[in-house]
């Protein structure tokens, strides 16, 4: 049966995924809560930020070149696609966006596999973060996933200070109060724009960075994980910070704890056999129904103010 | 007679007389991409009917399309291995298209009432990804449901039977796609121009003015993504008996984001946009395909054209920016 | 660069041969999204092999089917309606090949499968017209549980994903080896992070661990194996350990144990010929699936030296006879279309700069299918 140390390995692990997913979802919900827009090609920017650390590492050997050259391509492009297509969009109702986002993931899904072929690319973690550790209490854990972890909440607290206490973020909470009233303050609104769009891509490509030197660099890598912060930022409220990290650690437990326990527990009910397989299935739902349970108790998410 | 209408007249003409034409002229296999883009223009006219009069922006449609797709695959499967469809009651599958098409319909219209039921809560933004969120739900679950195939999905070896009809000629096929897709065309029509359609349209633009003259604007647009939705499911159990497979890949959000792109290509609430925007979607992907691996990227750029400078769609640029209906 | 020059002669060869063509060859195979390179292997392994032939009248249609079986339908409708190809050949995906078949082998046109191996195809649904070229799906994961068994692993923890093939796959394994399982998992398809299932197999007691996941699946799974210090021997098939993503993989490969029916030192005549040949049109090494296709395209030939496939009964004569140099050195036919031939295991080394693999030993001699005995053709 389950051991004490085998469940704090699997909650580390869904902590691990849950700030990863934070990562992605904090960028799309300030760029719904502050522009009022819908981007299905968040997960593009999450795969180009893989690409350019995995082109970058190499290139360099270098880890951390590797992950400022994700950052850095990722804001690029996100600038760019703002400048050229996005800015065009915020007027427009959420179909314009969606139709043109979904039409931006054809774009750079097919032209990252143009440009780097069909084929996997290969990034690793650093030597210096690699091989696991022993924590307090017998866990041998992986210091990449502690560092990931680490990592993940310091953002979210800077994300966190930056809104709550600097210029700029009270005039990304000024944006999404009233965007005319902003605009008549005298503040530059669609520098802001660019400005939050950008960062907003930055995260993305960083956290693709990161979770690309334990998982496959490969064309599409965005799109499950574009889901996945879809359902976390639902969770939590959009336009939220604090509700998108909430939201991110349930979705990241539910997942991981799901994985593991459910087909464990459906074996006191049925065979082995098809405890397996059905455990397995519904698993795979489970953060759809805490999605939806959710929702029945609270329509506009944990932090949700309005729709 | 408006522009439109004369465009509308052009389309229904050219639906019947090209795939006539490329049958006498013995290339059958632009009967078969006929077929599929009269297919896909059905799944398209059904998520108008939600998106274009009752402005749901459903990424989820493809739970419909599936479901649909699913009604036709386990109702042929227990036909074909003789098997009962549920053991207890020795119920028997079929291969009678037009009772799959109602066991269709009706599914992906009980499905439509529960997901449209929680969905419709929210709005907005909140009811896109929702939808999305449903449909990947619905994804997985066929994914990892060992019964009917799971992932390799379900062959149904022999087209299904309707009455006179030889199915398995792709000319005849055509013929009771076709008809299909001009009856739901007229339904759509005559939605729009109902009691129900009118009362619809204002509870899309000014909700509070239907409340107050006592209509629920929540409840017509459930009905609307209900009855949006056993069209879509329809579509779906033709799309099967067209391949004469159906699989998981029914179910994914790519689906639903190709069904949109067709009634957005074609132009939103107009009668014929679904139309349009399939036949052009499958005409390029058979002419681009066949030039590049690429022809995804010349496509999402021109769609992305389409969005961004061609708001009415293709028909907006034919007939004019104002709409027949919506 | 190379390689685009070769397609293009190839292209203005078919071109030219067009209207001179006799035999019209259609191929339905995976050149874009994520599984691409498994299908553009296959592909270009096949066209080496024509192109080393000198035959000016094989015209060979080729069509992206996307990795979608709604699409591989299509084609396969369109290449028998509108093409009027003469036999055809191409999928990759088992889910796919479930879906074109049975519809393409009614009609008595030829299918030569160079790479999905379904079960359903090996046994009650096998066909005259339907050749699989590369293996029936259970027989790389049959030789790796036959490999553990020899290696004195008697607790395996197995893991593979939740869908039919990976079923197959687990059940597969189960049916030769003779060990106790330290556990079993069902992973969600298309999983990216394994930390989970890690944890389990550290926690479980095992002493090897056999898993099951292709494509992207498996280098997340190496990658994050490798750094959790968990260190029990690996054995896998070869699809996780190819030359298309062991470069992706890396070091975290190195050492580890698959099961394949080819490998690239293999040593007989056509294995060197293709191997070199491969490298110098290409410039890269070729993977298992450039064998495959490869060796579809020339038991096509063989069989084309001998019949023409409007010729029902002699053209399935001759592709049983697979009178052909297989790069695997020898190949048979069973009883039901399915190769009789013999499963290495091969380990992860560095060859300089590239990850490759090394034949280590054979595994399983003359080996069928257990689905032949279903087969009534």
């Amino acid at each position: 049966m389950m051991s004490l140390v085998l469940l704090a390995e699997q909650v580390l692990n869904g902590l691990q995924f849950g700030v990863m997913l934070f990562l992605m979802a904090a960028g799309l919900t300030l760029i719904f809560g502050v522009m009022g827009l819908i981007n299905l090609a968040h997960g593009s920017l999450y795969m180009l930020g893989a690409f350019a650390a995995a082109s970058v590492a190499a290139a360099t050997g270098s880890f951390t070149l590797a992950l400022l050259a994700a950052l850095a391509a990722a804001a690029v492009a996100g600038v760019i696609v703002e400048l050229l297509i996005i800015r065009r969009l915020y007027d427009r109702d959420h179909l314009d966006q969606v139709l043109a986002t979904f039409a931006l993931i054809l774009i750079f899904s097919e032209g990252t596999r143009w440009a780097f072929g069909s084929f996997p690319l290969y990034l690793d973690i650093p030597p210096a973060l690699s091989g696991p550790v022993s924590l307090p209490g017998g866990i041998d854990y992986p210091l990449y996933r502690l560092v990931l972890i680490g990592a993940g909440l310091l953002i979210a607290l800077g994300l966190d200070l930056m809104i709550t206490r600097t210029r700029i973020g009270i005039r990304i909470r000024a944006g999404e109060n009233d965007r005319e009233m902003t605009a008549a303050l005298g503040i530059d609104i669609s520098r802001l724009y660019t400005l939050i769009f950008a960062l907003g891509a930055a995260l993305a490509g960083l956290a693709g960075a990161l979770v690309g030197a334990i998982q496959s660099v490969q064309v599409g890598m965005g799109e499950p994980v574009l889901i996945l912060a879809f359902v976390v930022i639902v969770i939590g409220g959009i336009g939220s910070i604090r509700g998108a990290l909430l939201g991110a650690l349930l979705v990241g437990l539910t997942d991981t704890l799901g994985g593991v326990f459910l087909p464990e527990a459906l074996k006191l009910v049925t065979d082995p056999a098809s405890a397996k397989a059905v455990g397995a299935s519904l698993a795979s739902m489970a953060i759809y129904i805490l999605m939806g349970a959710i929702l029945i108790w609270r329509p506009t998410g944990l932090f949700g103010g309005r729709a | 007679m408006s522009r439109e209408a004369q465009v509308n007249l052009a389309v229904v003409v050219a639906l019947v007389l090209l795939p006539l034409a490329a049958h006498l002229m013995g290339e059958s296999y632009w009967v078969t991409l006929a077929t599929r883009a009269a297919v896909l223009a059905l799944a398209g006219v059904g998520l108008n009917i939600a998106l274009g009069q009752g402005g749901l922006v459903s990424l989820g449609h493809a739970v419909f399309f599936g479901i649909g797709g699913y009604s036709m695959g386990i109702l042929a499967y227990h036909a074909q291995t003789y098997t009962p469809l549920i053991e207890s009651f020795g119920l028997p599958g079929t291969n009678l298209m037009p009772v799959i098409w109602l066991v269709a319909a009706i599914s992906a219209a009980l499905a439509a009432l529960l997901i449209g039921a929680l969905s419709l809560r929210t709005t907005g933004v909140y009811f896109i990804m929702i939808t999305l969120a449903f449909g990947q739900m619905f994804y997985f679950f066929a994914l990892s449901w060992p019964t009917y195939g799971g992932e390799d999905g379900l062959s149904i070896y022999v087209r299904n039977r309707f009455p006179g009809v030889n199915t398995l000629a792709p000319i005849q096929f055509y013929g009771i796609v076709i008809a299909v897709l001009l009856l739901a065309l007229l339904l759509s029509h005559r939605l729009a121009r109902s009691p129900f359609g009118l009362a619809l349209a204002a509870a899309r633009q000014v909700p509070a003015r239907v409340a107050a003259v006592g209509l629920d604007p929540q409840r017509l647009k459930l009905v609307a993504f209900v009855l949006s939705a056993a069209v879509t499911g329809l579509a779906g159990a033709l799309f099967a008996d067209l391949n004469r497979f159906v699989s998981p890949t029914m179910f994914s959000w790519h689906t639903s984001g190709e069904i949109m792109v067709f009634v957005i290509i074609g132009g939103v609430g107009r009668l014929m946009g679904p139309v349009v925007g399939a036949m052009v979607f499958v005409l390029l992907e058979h002419l681009l395909g066949g030039i590049s691996e690429y022809w995804q990227i010349a496509f999402g750029v021109l769609l992305l054209l389409i969005v961004l400078f061609a708001r009415g769609g293709l028909i907006g640029l034919v007939a004019g920016r104002e709409k027949a209906h919506g | 660069m190379k390689m685009g020059r070769f397609l293009l002669t190839a292209a203005f060869a078919a071109l030219a041969s067009a209207a001179a063509a006799e035999v019209k060859v259609g191929m339905i195979t995976t050149l874009s999204g994520g599984g691409a390179g498994l299908g553009i292997d296959v592909r270009d392994g096949f066209l080496l092999a024509i192109q080393q032939s000198g035959r000016s009248d094989i015209e060979l249609v080729v069509e992206d089917d996307q990795q979608k079986p709604e699409i591989a339908v299509q084609l396969a409708d369109k290449m028998i309606q509108s093409d009027k190809v003469d036999l055809m050949t191409g999928i990759i995906w088992s889910n796919l090949a479930m879906a074109v078949v049975p519809s393409v082998t009614a009609q008595e046109m030829f299918y030569l499968s160079p790479n999905a191996g379904p079960s359903a195809l090996a046994g009650a649904g096998c066909s005259p017209f339907y050749f699989n070229v590369a293996w029936q799906n259970d027989a790389l994961h049959e030789a790796a549980g036959a490999y553990a068994n020899g290696a004195g692993y008697g607790n395996a923890f197995i893991l593979a994903p939740n869908y039919p093939a990976g079923k197959d796959a687990l059940t597969g394994f189960k049916r030769t080896f003779t060990g106790k399982l330290a556990g079993e998992i069902y992973t969600e398809l298309g999983q990216t992070d394994y930390a989970a299932e890690i944890a389990q197999i550290r926690a479980s007691g095992a002493d090897s661990v056999y898993f099951f996941l292709p494509g992207g699946m498996g280098i997340s799974f190496l990658k994050q194996y490798a750094d959790s210090g968990v260190g029990l021997p690996l054995v896998g098939p070869a699809f996780s350990f190819d030359q298309n993503i062991l470069q992706a993989v890396g070091d975290a490969a190195l050492g580890v144990v698959n099961t394949s029916q080819w490998s690239k030192d293999l040593d007989n005549e056509a294995n060197k010929a293709f191997v070199a040949s491969f490298q110098e049109a290409y410039g890269r090494l070729p993977s298992l699936y450039a064998s495959q296709g490869f060796d579809t395209a020339n038991l096509m030939l063989s069989a084309l030296a001998k019949a023409e496939p409007s010729d029902k009964a002699a053209f399935q004569a001759a592709l049983e006879a697979a009178d052909f140099a297989s790069t695997r050195g020898k190949f048979a036919f069973g009883p039901n279309h399915h190769p009789v031939q013999d499963v290495y295991a091969r380990k992860v080394v560095k060859e300089g700069d590239i990850y490759t693999n090394e034949t280590i030993g054979t595994v399983l001699t003359d080996h069928g299918d257990s689905y032949a005995a279903e087969c009534k053709m």
